[in-house]
């Protein structure tokens, strides 16, 4: 596979959510209400940056004046920072499309005060890349053992039931041997991506008792093993009721693909590899807060 | 200690297990230093599927409290809020004598610059949020300064990684290149100690919210 494709980043740079935006019934002041917008929101865009394209919809229904639109679905406010691309992966399980968003506004409200908001994370990157270090934002969403159908996922009315985590993964490189996402996922979320085999629960232990120095496992660890985890299955390009499963960009990809290819091609313009999880374990053991 | 970086000069850095330890290390000579004042108190926040990972979580202090505010000052901006705002809620609000500004700390740790980053937010005894105004008239002439000239990568405001509401931060961008000026040149080939590290970070950082840190702290023990 080849370390940078113009063809996923291409899919990438242009790939985008249609939106169906309806202006929030309590804004409504004319009869019959205003027809929906419909736009297209660019997976690796963000909602603040469409009030600009929606507002020629509903303008003549709303009082003039300065104002902050907000956003939701299902109820949910949808966080201006995370790109919009995450926010249809992750909360529309099964992808509704178009997808059904609600705009309401604050009238005279001080748009500055959201918009000072930093979005300083960019910085996040350069440090942690120089350092061969690859920042990821978790995006862990638990839809329960008993799921049969992702469009029955329990509808999400807090972010207190998602678990978004800033984390980094540490590159290696040696020999011809790669880095997988499963391994990846490995270090990120050892409970949840470790194997059932016995043996890969040993080696899982080995690198635990490595961290005991180092933040994220040891090159040398990751070297013997990762010619057996080349060689496993992978549980993430198939659609099983039982399994985990894995988003970025849309995609729902095969966890033995290298993980390098992953973050150079799926990567966000914010140099963060944004990727959604969902969980198929009992609500017990994974209280997501 | 890191087996990459020690070999090399050593970053400024910290790994998750050492700023664990020296979360601990903290607590326990703040405590020793001063039992009056409010205590540091680590809230592991554990993550789904690495409930391992020990850096998970924040060390907070809550409830100080800030008596630089005068009367003069809460007056006016009373008047200023009372344009501002829409919200009848913050209209009703008794500004006034009894204008104690309060701060809660916390401290989180950065897993992608792998250093500790300050959370903070003020708030009345009433529990009125500060706004960044009020906030401003507490912070030490210096830090106004760093706000005004670099408004994106000094003081901003950030949802809090764990209680996922808006509180105000100090970006981490620098932090590993002034901790290790903080350790001299010492520090070049030897990392220092883990357990030294977020009381030098606080050292810092505290004057930098004006944060005031017992000079006891640093004494040796």
């Amino acid at each position: 596979m080849e370390v940078f494709s113009e063809e996923a980043a291409k899919y990438v740079w242009g790939g985008a959510i249609p939106l169906q935006i309806r202006l929030h019934e309590s804004e409504v002041t004319t009869l019959p209400p205003p027809p929906p917008a419909l736009v297209l929101g660019s997976r690796i865009g963000y909602l603040p940056l469409l009030v600009p394209l929606i507002k020629p919809y509903f303008s003549s229904t709303l009082p003039p004046g300065e104002d902050t639109v907000w956003f939701d679905y299902n109820g949910l406010p949808l966080k201006w920072y995370v790109p919009i691309g995450v926010l249809f992966d992750l909360l529309s399980a099964e992808p509704e499309r178009p997808w059904n968003l609600t705009a309401a506004y604050v009238i005279n409200g001080n748009c500055k005060n959201i918009m000072n908001m930093a979005q300083a994370d960019q910085f996040d990157l350069w440090q942690s890349l120089v350092k061969g270090r690859i920042p990821v934002r978790l995006y862990i969403r638990n839809v329960g053992e008993s799921l049969e159908d992702l469009e029955d996922a329990p509808i999400i009315d807090s972010w207190d039931r998602i678990s978004y985590i800033n984390r980094a993964v540490e590159i290696h490189k040696e020999g011809g041997n790669y880095m997988t996402l499963k391994h990846a996922m490995r270090t990120l979320l050892p409970e949840i991506f470790g194997d059932e085999d016995p043996d890969n629960r040993y080696e899982l232990r080995e690198e635990g008792s490595h961290e005991a120095g180092s933040s994220f496992g040891d090159p040398e660890t990751i070297s013997m093993t990762r010619n057996d985890l080349v060689e496993e299955t992978s549980f993430g390009s198939q659609r099983s009721s039982e399994a985990n499963l894995i988003r970025i960009q849309g995609i729902e990809p095969d966890l033995n693909i290298p993980f390098s290819w992953v973050v150079n091609n799926l990567k966000n313009p914010d140099y963060f590899l944004h990727l959604c999880v969902f969980l198929r374990t009992s609500s017990c053991q994974a209280k997501a807060t | 200690m890191q087996s990459e970086t020690s070999a090399r000069q050593w970053d400024g850095t910290l790994s998750p297990n050492d700023f664990n330890s020296s979360v601990a290390a903290l607590c326990e000579r703040w405590k020793e230093v001063n039992d009056s004042l409010p205590q540091w108190l680590w809230v592991p926040f554990p993550v789904v599927g690495d409930s391992s990972c020990n850096a998970a979580g924040y060390l907070t202090m809550e409830n100080v409290y800030h008596q630089n505010a005068s009367e003069e000052v809460s007056h006016e901006e009373s008047i200023l809020g009372d344009e501002e705002l829409s919200d009848d809620a913050t209209l009703v609000q008794s500004c006034g004598k009894d204008d104690m500004h309060v701060y809660d700390y916390h401290i989180v740790y950065s897993f992608n610059f792998r250093v500790p980053v300050l959370y903070f937010r003020g708030y009345r005894l009433d529990g009125c949020p500060l706004k960044l105004e009020d906030i401003e008239k507490d912070l030490p002439a210096y830090s106004l300064k760093g706000l005004r000239e670099s408004k994106w990568t000094f003081m901003t405001q950030e949802d809090h990684p764990y209680l996922r509401r808006p509180w105000y931060t100090l970006h981490p961008c620098g932090t590993s290149d002034w901790m290790k000026v903080l350790f001299g040149s010492n520090a070049a080939n030897n990392q220092p100690r883990p357990l030294h590290y977020l009381s030098a970070w606080l050292s810092v950082v505290g004057q930098a919210v004006g944060l005031r840190i017992p000079l006891g702290l640093y004494k040796s023990q």
